[in-house]
């Protein structure tokens, strides 16, 4: 074994891959038709905004005031209305989960509002979906309110808080949930490349026994690890960019920050997630153990623990400890500052430093594990 | 052929148990997932940290930050003292919002006028911006209300409750979502290794050459996964209330009534990934790419009626949508037959298509 | 150096090498020591699980040793990589690109001169035939095509140690037969690569008769080393054979092998061949003649062993006696299968009586586990019929499956689940209930002595108890019908022995057996044979008829089966070559 990597086994390792990443139907499936899968998916049927709930108005009161509220609701965009003289038959809509709410007009709700004293209305939401109930109680109470406003308003008092917010959301201005989970998306499809893919490939080199006749050639070991970083490296980058392209003109996510600054964090991710790839690979020896180990610590982390769709802050202390250790925890924000928001790079120098440490310390366990022995 | 039929789904339960490889599907992604699930998916938003830009100073300003800090729901108050700092804040995530207060602020409230304060919200995180908003409206409304030293000016017009799940609890909605989601894991993965572990082990041969027919062979590879998804569901079904206090007001024969045509359209699948797989590897790239998207369109990430038309019109085939709404039914609403077997009979329908083309597939495979 | 016949450098040099595996009872190697010289193949030869395997990693610097001096081209091993070839068992090839791509990678890693290249591969694709299959994908090929094409990766830069882990492994013998003839080449001719030493492993024992010298390991020690020669002329005039009996051939080997002073023994067409104790052991017996035989090293290696088993088979004897439908166990009509545009199978007629063994061969890719697997059901025949025990394979599958018991070329029983859950499935699924189901295994777990393993899992038995779990399990339900697809490959000569001994026995009791195999010599135990080649039945008869036909066509003086089969296969291409022609 000679002690120097020679650039001519590296090469040939290197097209050696190149050529099999070719062939291989897995790498078809995971680096090029899942991500087009995942980023339909996250486009289209991860939608947090509720912007069309059926809800039901139980119209106690037939006062005029009673029917103009009601028609409020049925004028209003967000809600498909049905409505019924009593919360019974409501009830049972909202537990075969035809409607997620209900707008209850009590009976003498007219005749307190001639007063100036109504009596409250009722909102009842569905609380088996949590998210979706404080969207409806929002939208309905933002009716509710609106309603009251312009009835002041006809009657030419005002009925303005002492203290009013202006809500100005930066970057996501039309709040669509789609422009932050499509970058979320890119990040676990980098992830299962990164990640689930190349956890396979020493894996499979030591089923079929090439890894043994490889072990008996001169080649150095560092020259098999650079051989398979680089190709999968370059897949992964090509599969972003693939991603981007998608994301950018079909999903109309904007692309604020530069292709550098997405190019530079993407490529800073990847050195941990190809490395721990590498490292399942080389430690399990064996397709499908590694592809299971992938699955739970490479794959998984990166939807649950990243803050990609759920926020870490809110989560356990000893949750967000955990969280300090998934990589994606700092690629998501960045990947998501990049697109939506610009090159910030205080927030992703940073990030890309700790990054490559990580990629590093994945490496270092590789060089351990990968041993040239059979022993 | 009694005999045969019970000794196949004898070996077959041997021989998920005993190898090393299945147990690891079996029993790690399980564990795992209740741990971190359970805890960490939640779309609440808690312990979030907020910026201040006070260009006020008066004794109303003081009072408005004095509210946000007593508030639960945030952790820190920033304060800060230009703009400039305001961006960066935002933009490099230390803060989810910002509050800037300008100089008019405490004159307008003194003279009884309307104030207003400026929020930005960081928009990359859209969900959680949003529900940060309502928490922010909700303090400076009451805020108002005590400066102002009227009653609320509009008090509330509204008097919101929750049923089913009245303090809105995430894992209230959780555990009986989770449930799904690991049945249909397991259920998925363990189907799809079963017929693929025999071609690759070599054992398909031995099998096809003994008097088993294919049914006896099928029904033998459903029996195992199907009992590994009702052991989960139990698992489930006593850790919810248990452990997380999640109350279970169905009736439990609904309920596992629609757990096991769940489990048959599930391994339905599982067993044509299977047929189609030469390989263990191809198996379980195939049980990956089937799970994505039933869990991703069952409702539980996001509710169906907020996908456009097509897609929603595409989960009517998704036999998660249908169970997904049967458990937390069952879980939560108490509810009842008539709406079960509205759910029922779609997953039955389901299994019975799921179920034959893998038979079909499994005999055209056979060559 | 070059030309000097007397004087070999030593290219490796081993001595009291040893080597332990966790968890394992036995130490893979003890105190085993060996020589490699340049200009000689110098054979390893024994059983699967003898230690081969891990004594050539150990000299490819893949493996450390325990204890014992290992010194490989004059320095520690894995040293010189450069200047070693090795071949893995499974050739070390990437299924997934073409045989020049294979080429290339091999040479690239062993820096053989770009320059060099293009020569280097058209000499080394000349001399494996494989020029025509360049741009093939490596999993495309046949065994034999890959074992050459390994072979060639080996050799990509011309060693000075060759190492070649069991090149001969599930190839056909003709396979065999020319890589041995390229090892032979590469040392013949006296040049640059007459300076290399070659370590040829196999378990094949005639392969290592050819060797000039030979390494016997038998559970991690050297049992023998030397000229092959040696240990075969130990038995010279011991091995006979008998001619001339009255009795069916096995009921005389069963006889024999029973008697103490005869140590070993098989069946070679119409006579049976015996190693005996003593030359004259059989003198003044009368009832058959004795001759003379060809000493051959298994001669040696079983003696070394203690002798093969004795002559009656437990199993046969509980075995119920079967009694003969008014047909044939086995019929084909005709058989053809095609897939898409080949056709694997070309009408295939034959028909096997109960009480009698019937051999499928043929080279790799022929068509014969086509034919196999139609028989039993795998693949449905394109054309023609078959039937098992009278029951046709299209009309009534499942009674055809029922009445055969079947038993696989790899180990192909659950290797995660124990002897005895293995034993219970195949009890069931054969349709075997209760106290019947219990019985079977309580029968076969006594006559196999599995009764220690009942709770192994039998992924960890050692070959011979997974060869003998097998054929317990296919032989569970007593069927009239066996088929046995290369049912000995890689086993030791004493298990395969016992093996034949307990197919003797049922055979004698009515039962028909369907076998294919690489092993020349168990085609010998055949009552009949057919040769499947391209698709087609080229030969048929039993094997006296077959050997006498080659003796004929290619004019040999007592041909061994291994030569009648090389010199049909040889016939059917040179008529098909003149059919072309013209």
């Amino acid at each position: 074994m000679s002690a120097a990597i020679d650039k001519r086994r590296l090469f040939a390792m290197i097209a050696k891959e190149t050529r099999q990443i070719l062939r291989d139907p897995a790498t078809g499936l995971i680096a090029f038709f899942l991500p087009i899968l995942l980023l339909f998916l996250f486009g289209y049927a991860l939608n947090l905004d509720s912007t069309h709930t059926s809800i039901g108005i139980a119209l106690e009161d037939e006062s005029a005031a009673a029917q103009s509220l009601a028609g409020a609701y049925q004028n209003s965009r967000y809600f498909d209305v049905h409505m019924a003289r009593t919360v019974q038959p409501l009830r049972d809509m909202m537990i075969s989960d035809e409607i997620r709410g209900i707008v209850v007009i009590p009976q003498d709700f007219g005749k307190g509002y001639a007063r100036g004293n109504p009596p409250r209305v009722q909102i009842i939401t569905d609380g088996t979906m949590p998210n979706t109930a404080n969207f409806t109680r929002s939208y309905a109470e933002g009716v509710l309110q609106t309603w009251l406003a312009n009835e002041a308003a006809d009657r030419g008092t005002s009925l303005e808080p002492p203290i009013s917010l202006s809500l100005r959301f930066w970057y996501n201005p039309s709040l669509q949930s789609r422009m932050f989970l499509v970058p979320g998306a890119i990040a676990i499809v980098m992830t299962m490349i990164g990640t689930l893919l190349t956890s396979l490939i020493i894996a499979r080199e030591w089923e079929r026994g090439t890894m043994e006749a490889m072990m008996a050639t001169p080649m150095h070991m560092a020259e098999f690890l650079a051989s398979k970083i680089v190709p999968y490296f370059l897949l992964a980058l090509v599969s972003m960019v693939l991603c981007t392209l998608l994301a950018v003109f079909v999903f109309g996510v904007p692309l604020r920050g530069s292709i550098w600054g997405l190019l530079a964090i993407s490529a800073a991710y990847l050195m941990p997630a190809l490395g721990q790839g590498l490292f399942i690979s080389a430690a399990t020896k064996n397709q499908f153990v590694a592809s299971q180990v992938a699955l739970l610590t490479g794959f998984l982390p990166t939807f649950l623990l990243s803050g990609f769709l759920f926020e870490i802050s809110s989560m356990p202390t000893w949750i967000q400890a955990i969280t300090y250790m998934v990589p994606a925890r700092y690629f998501v924000p960045s990947l998501q500052s990049v697109f939506l928001a610009g090159d910030i790079w205080a927030l992703i120098i940073p990030n890309i430093g700790i990054l490559l440490l990580f990629g590093a310390g994945f490496f270092a366990l590789c060089i351990r594990v990968t041993k040239r022995s059979l022993d | 052929m009694g005999g045969a039929l019970k000794a196949t789904i004898i070996k077959e339960f041997w021989a998920l148990l005993r190898d090393p490889k299945g147990r690891i599907t079996l029993v790690l992604p399980p564990m795992i997932q209740l741990v971190i699930f359970s805890f960490a998916v939640t779309l609440d938003v808690n312990n979030v940290d907020v910026a201040v830009l006070d260009r006020s100073g008066g004794s109303a300003s003081i009072e408005l930050i004095q509210q946000i800090e007593a508030s639960p729901s945030f952790d820190e108050v920033k304060l800060l003292h230009s703009m400039e700092e305001v961006r960066r804040a935002v933009e490099t995530q230390d803060v989810i919002a910002a509050l800037v207060i300008e100089q008019d602020f405490d004159r307008d409230i003194v003279r009884g006028q309307p104030a207003s304060v400026g929020v930005i919200l960081d928009g990359r995180k859209s969900n959680a911006a949003q529900i940060v908003g309502g928490y922010l409206t909700r303090i400076a409304a009451s805020t108002g209300a005590v400066v102002s030293g009227s009653p609320l000016a509009s008090r509330e017009a509204s008097a919101p409750i929750n049923w089913f799940n009245p303090n809105l609890e995430y894992i209230w909605f959780n555990m009986p979502s989770l449930l799904v989601i690991i049945v249909s894991v397991a259920g998925l993965s363990v189907t799809a290794q079963s017929v693929a572990r025999e071609r690759e082990m070599g054992t398909f041969d031995q099998l096809m050459v003994s008097p088993l027919t294919v049914p006896q062979i099928l029904i033998g590879k459903m029996i195992p996964p199907f009992c590994v998804g009702l052991f989960n569901g139990t698992v489930y079904l006593i850790v919810a209330p248990l452990v997380f206090g999640v109350p279970f007001t169905g009736s439990l024969a609904l309920f596992y009534l629609g757990l096991s045509a769940y489990l048959l359209s599930l391994i339905g699948v599982g067993l044509f990934v299977s047929s189609l797989s030469m390989t263990q590897q191809q198996a379980f790239l195939g049980s990956f790419v089937a799970t994505v998207p039933v869990i991703l369109l069952s409702g539980f990430s996001s509710p169906v009626e907020n996908m456009p038309g097509w897609l929603q019109f595409i989960t009517y085939g998704n036999p998660a949508r249908y169970f997904l709404e049967l458990s937390l039914g069952q879980f939560l609403k108490d509810m009842p037959a008539a709406d079960v077997f509205g759910l029922l009979w779609p997953l039955l329908l389901i299994a019975t298509i799921t179920i034959s083309a893998a038979g079909w597939l499994f005999r055209a495979r056979m060559e | 150096m070059t030309g000097d016949a007397h004087h070999r450098d030593a290219v490796a040099r081993v001595s009291g090498l040893s080597k332990n595996f966790d968890g394992a009872e036995k130490p893979a190697l003890s105190d085993v020591s060996l020589e490699i010289l340049t200009g000689r193949v110098t054979g390893l030869v024994g059983p699967d699980g003898a230690g081969k395997t891990t004594l050539i990693r150990i000299l490819a610097g893949l493996m450390k040793a325990d204890g014992g001096e290992v010194e490989v081209l004059g320095g520690k091993p894995g040293r010189d990589l450069a200047d070693i070839g090795y071949m893995p068992q499974r050739f070390g090839l990437y299924e997934d690109l073409s045989v020049e791509q294979n080429l290339q990678l091999y040479a690239e890693m062993r820096a053989l001169p770009r320059e060099d290249h293009d020569e280097t591969f058209a000499r080394l694709l000349k001399f494996t035939d494989l020029d025509r299959f360049r741009e093939r994908l490596a999993g495309n090929l046949s065994g034999g095509m890959k074992q050459k094409l390994g072979l060639a990766c080996a050799l990509v830069k011309t060693p000075r140690l060759l190492l070649l882990d069991e090149p001969g492994v599930g190839v056909d013998p003709i396979s065999r037969r020319e890589l041995w003839a390229m090892v032979q080449d590469l040392l013949g001719d006296g040049s640059e690569t007459g300076q290399m030493g070659v370590l040829w492993s196999t378990a094949y024992l005639d392969e290592a008769e050819k060797c000039d010298t030979v390494y016997l390991l038998s559970e991690g020690e050297l049992l023998f080393e030397g000229d092959p020669a040696r240990l075969t002329g130990s038995v010279d005039d011991r091995v006979v054979r008998l001619t001339g009996f009255e009795p069916r051939r096995r009921q005389v080997l069963t006889r024999m092998l029973d008697r103490s002073d005869v140590l070993d023994g098989t069946i070679q067409g119409r006579s049976v061949r015996l190693l005996l104790q003593d030359k004259d052991a059989l003198k003044g017996e009368s009832g058959f003649d004795v001759t003379p035989a060809t000493p051959r090293f298994e001669d040696g290696f079983i003696e070394r062993l203690g002798g093969g088993p004795k002559g009656t088979s437990a199993l046969a004897e509980r075995y119920r006696r079967i009694e003969p439908g008014s047909g044939p166990a086995i019929e084909a009509q005709g058989l053809t299968k095609r897939f898409g545009d080949f056709t694997a199978a070309h009408d295939v007629s034959f028909s096997v009586p109960y009480g009698s063994i019937f051999g499928l061969l043929g080279p790799n890719g022929a068509g014969k586990s086509t034919t196999f697997k139609m028989l039993c059901g795998l693949l449905t025949p394109t054309d023609g019929s078959g039937a098992v025990a009278g029951h046709d394979l299209r009309t009534s599958g499942g009674e055809a499956r029922a009445a055969l018991g079947y038993m696989a070329q790899k180990f192909s029983l659950y290797g995660e689940l124990s002897v005895q859950q293995n034993l219970n499935f195949f009890a069931g699924a054969y349709g075997l209930k209760g106290s019947d189901a219990r019985a079977a295994v309580e029968r076969v777990t006594d006559i196999f002595e599995l009764g220690d393993r009942l709770r192994t899992d039998a992924g960890t038995l050692p070959l011979g108890f997974k060869q003998r779990l097998a054929l317990a399990a296919a032989v569970l339900h007593e069927p009239p019908v066996l088929f046995l697809d290369e049912p000995t490959s890689g086993v030791d000569p004493v298990t395969r022995r016992e093996f034949w001994m307990h197919i003797n026995g049922l055979v004698e009791k009515g039962v028909a057996v369907l076998v294919t195999t690489h092993f020349m010599e168990e085609a010998e135990y055949c009552d009949e044979i057919t040769l499947i080649y391209r698709s087609e039945q080229i030969a048929g008869g039993t094997p006296d008829e077959l050997k006498a036909e080659a003796a004929q066509m290619a004019d040999l003086d007592d041909p061994t089966m291994e030569d009648t089969f090389i010199a049909m296969i040889e016939a059917s291409d040179a008529s098909r070559q003149e059919s072309e022609a013209a």
